[in-house]
């Protein structure tokens, strides 16, 4: 075969090799370079129950961003969860609502967010303010069985 | 001949048998040495390079590739029947890519690298050395180490991880086409929930790694092996089997030593 | 009569493979510009000889000279300087076998010096010429016949015009015809170059024929030397075994074994290794 033709497969083999690399960075682990494109908004929760770093925030189950990051806020002693929205997402009224839901039974957990009714819309740093922790199943069973024994 | 006799004779068997192996290793670490400390020559160095890309690279992309697609299809086929049990199975994108990143695409490539393109190396420089082409070189001035066995290192450490990725790739996508366009799974929880649990230094940059050391490891053995052949065509034929079998055992072996180092918090 | 200056000395040669000995005591001159022939039969470490004089193969004890500098000596890096003053005529040719016969023989031109690629080219056609094959520049070694790729290898051995050409078993192998071609061209360009030429060779009638100086070597030992003429009339018996070729004499035709009759007769079964 020709020295050139060789030369184009393997520069192709090497292409393919820096497309299959970026694809597993971007597709598979969704590492993504730049933040731009996103704005952080936070909630505070009483029990985040399993919610991990890139767990999906969703609205009426479309997806409209990501948890970026989770921590304790050693004020109030609750979780601080942050999540950036899509930009294009930016008619999310300041009085929504999020929640801590179960994809499935054993799903993974992701944050569900409704809309409220105010005319002022989530901007970077915004808080929400109305929060409901994740269902802990022990709970919740441990609350059944405290409300059988009590009747 | 007495007991004792033939209970030295064991040991002394054995003690020969561990030193022949050390020579061997001191070997084979010059053979590396040689080939790959030296001052390379930038113009005949990059198109010898450039050749053994294409024998060794380019040529084991189609057996890659398809082993890839069967592979992510397979496991997403068993990832969703085992996963749909417990209503998870829009986990499947998880269970599909960790195993390719982290486990299957670095090993079976490398397997499938040690069958393909490291038997070759080895029958290519043992045929070689037999038809007295490396005495011949040595003769005109030019070292084999340099001229031939180097080259072709450096094409296999370049390779490897470069298939990995690609098997890994198309092994993801193959886990999709079957779980998303024949199995139902909704294509947004498919590769949010992957995304969500792969991470790119944990698992993508240690699977990649896997695949350097194991190209490291096969490409090592595979010129050895053809240096060190007995040059008839039954000694090139055992040389080549030696390849195959060493690699399969050394890629376990590493896999293992690797795995509990990356992700077993030992 | 001149002085014969010797550009290869070999000094009492010792040498071991294993536990089988090669060489006990080897002591070979090789004078410029001469063809020398060293002959002996197979197995007597003819070809293992050639590797010392070309520093493939350091010898146990004794000295190799090459022009009055001894080979085992040298460092890797004036090793391979001296052997671009060498070419040698592998058994098989050893063509490089992914290139076509034109780049085999400019091969050690472009590695080797920094000559311009059209005078390359023309030192490659003029090689080629003087073997007769410079029509089959094109072709690749495995579309040539065994005594073509021969013929281009010996064009290969002498691109760079080296001091001394050797020859490991030139004509094993050859039908009549490919013989005489080599025999012929040996010697053309022996006279020609003026280059010192080294044959290991077995085949007697064609060696003789050509070679100025014939050692033979036995038991690793050189049993005999001189011209051709002195080495046919010689009166020893292991030369004339080896060159009227009787199958029984000093060289044995067995394999040394025990008493025959004892091993029949005797009691074991199976044979001792």
């Amino acid at each position: 075969m020709h020295t050139r033709t060789i030369e184009i497969l393997v520069g192709l083999f090497l292409i393919a090799g820096v497309v299959a690399a970026l694809a597993l960075a971007i597709n598979v682990s969704g590492l993504t370079g730049s933040n731009n494109g996103s704005y952080k908004v936070y909630a505070h929760f009483e029990n985040i129950g399993g919610l991990t770093k890139k767990a999906e925030v969703t609205l009426a189950g479309v997806q409209i961003g990501t948890v970026t990051q989770i921590s304790i806020d050693a004020d109030l002693l609750v979780a601080k969860v942050e999540m950036e929205i899509f930009s294009e997402v930016n008619y999310l009224s300041i009085d929504s609502s999020v929640q801590i839901l179960t994809a499935g039974l054993l799903g993974g957990k992701y944050i569900g967010l409704s809309v409220g009714a105010e005319d002022e819309v989530l901007v970077e740093g915004s808080i929400i303010e109305d929060s409901q922790s994740a269902l802990v199943l022990e709970e919740l069973i441990g609350k059944f069985l405290f409300d059988k024994v009590s009747e | 001949m007495n007991i004792s006799n033939k209970i030295m004779d064991g040991i002394a068997s054995m003690g020969r048998g561990l030193l022949d192996n050390l020579a061997g290793l001191g070997r084979a670490s010059m053979v590396l040495v040689h080939a790959l400390f030296v001052w390379p020559q930038p113009k005949t160095s990059f198109s010898l390079v450039v050749k053994q890309l294409y024998n060794v690279g380019v040529k084991s992309l189609l057996i890659i590739v398809v082993s890839g697609l069967f592979i992510g299809m397979v496991l997403g086929l068993q990832g969703y029947t085992i996963l749909v049990d417990f209503g998870s199975e829009q986990s499947v994108g998880q269970m599909v890519a960790l195993s390719l990143v982290r486990e299957l695409a670095p090993v079976v490539t490398a397997l499938l690298f040690a069958g393909r393109a490291g038997s070759a190396l080895t029958a290519e420089i043992g045929l070689m050395k037999a038809t007295e082409q490396l005495a011949s070189l040595e003769m005109i001035g030019v070292d084999p180490l340099r001229r031939i066995v180097a080259p072709r290192l450096w094409a296999g450490f370049i390779s490897m991880p470069i298939l990995s990725m690609i098997f890994a790739i198309v092994g993801v996508y193959g886990g999709a086409l079957v779980s998303i366009e024949w199995l139902g799974v909704f294509s947004g929880s498919y590769w949010s929930v992957m995304q969500g649990a792969v991470d790119f230094y944990d698992d993508i940059l240690n699977g990649v790694i896997k695949a350097v050391v194991f190209g490291f490891a096969i490409t090592w053995i595979a010129v050895y092996q053809g240096l060190e052949s007995v040059p008839t065509s039954e000694g090139i034929s055992q040389s080549t089997t030696r390849t195959v079998v060493y690699s399969s055992l050394i890629i376990l072996a590493l896999d293992f030593v690797l795995t509990a180092l990356m992700f077993g918090d030992v | 009569m001149a002085i014969i200056e010797n550009i290869i000395e070999i000094n009492h040669l010792k040498f071991r493979r294993g536990d089988r000995v090669i060489f006990k005591d080897i002591n070979i001159n090789i004078p410029q510009g001469k063809i020398t022939a060293i002959m002996g039969p197979s197995g007597s470490g003819k070809t293992t000889l050639l590797k010392m004089i070309g520093g493939q193969l350091s010898p146990e004890q004794g000295e190799v000279l090459v022009g009055g500098v001894s080979v085992a000596g040298l460092s890797r890096k004036e090793l391979f300087a001296m052997r671009k003053k060498m070419g040698m005529l592998f058994q098989s040719g050893a063509l490089f076998s992914e290139m076509s016969v034109f780049d085999n023989v400019a091969f050690p031109l472009t590695v080797n010096t920094d000559l311009e690629p059209s005078l390359i080219r023309d030192i490659v056609l003029m090689k080629l010429q003087a073997v007769g094959l410079r029509g089959a520049a094109g072709l690749m070694p495995s579309e040539l016949s065994g005594g073509m790729a021969r013929r281009v290898a010996l064009a290969r051995a002498i691109a760079l015009d080296p001091e001394i050409v050797m020859y490991d078993e030139p004509f094993a192998g050859q039908d009549p015809i490919g013989m005489g071609v080599l025999v012929t061209l040996i010697k053309k360009l022996n006279q020609s170059l003026g280059h010192t030429s080294v044959i290991i060779s077995h085949d007697i009638q064609e060696t003789l024929s050509i070679a100025d100086y014939i050692h033979i070597m036995a038991d690793g030992v050189v049993v005999a030397s001189g011209t051709a003429r002195e080495i046919r009339e010689s009166r020893s018996a292991e030369v004339q075994q080896f060159i009227n070729g009787h199958p029984d004499g000093p060289v044995p035709f067995h394999y040394p074994a025990e008493n025959f009759m004892q091993q029949l007769m005797g009691e074991k079964v199976g044979i001792d290794r």
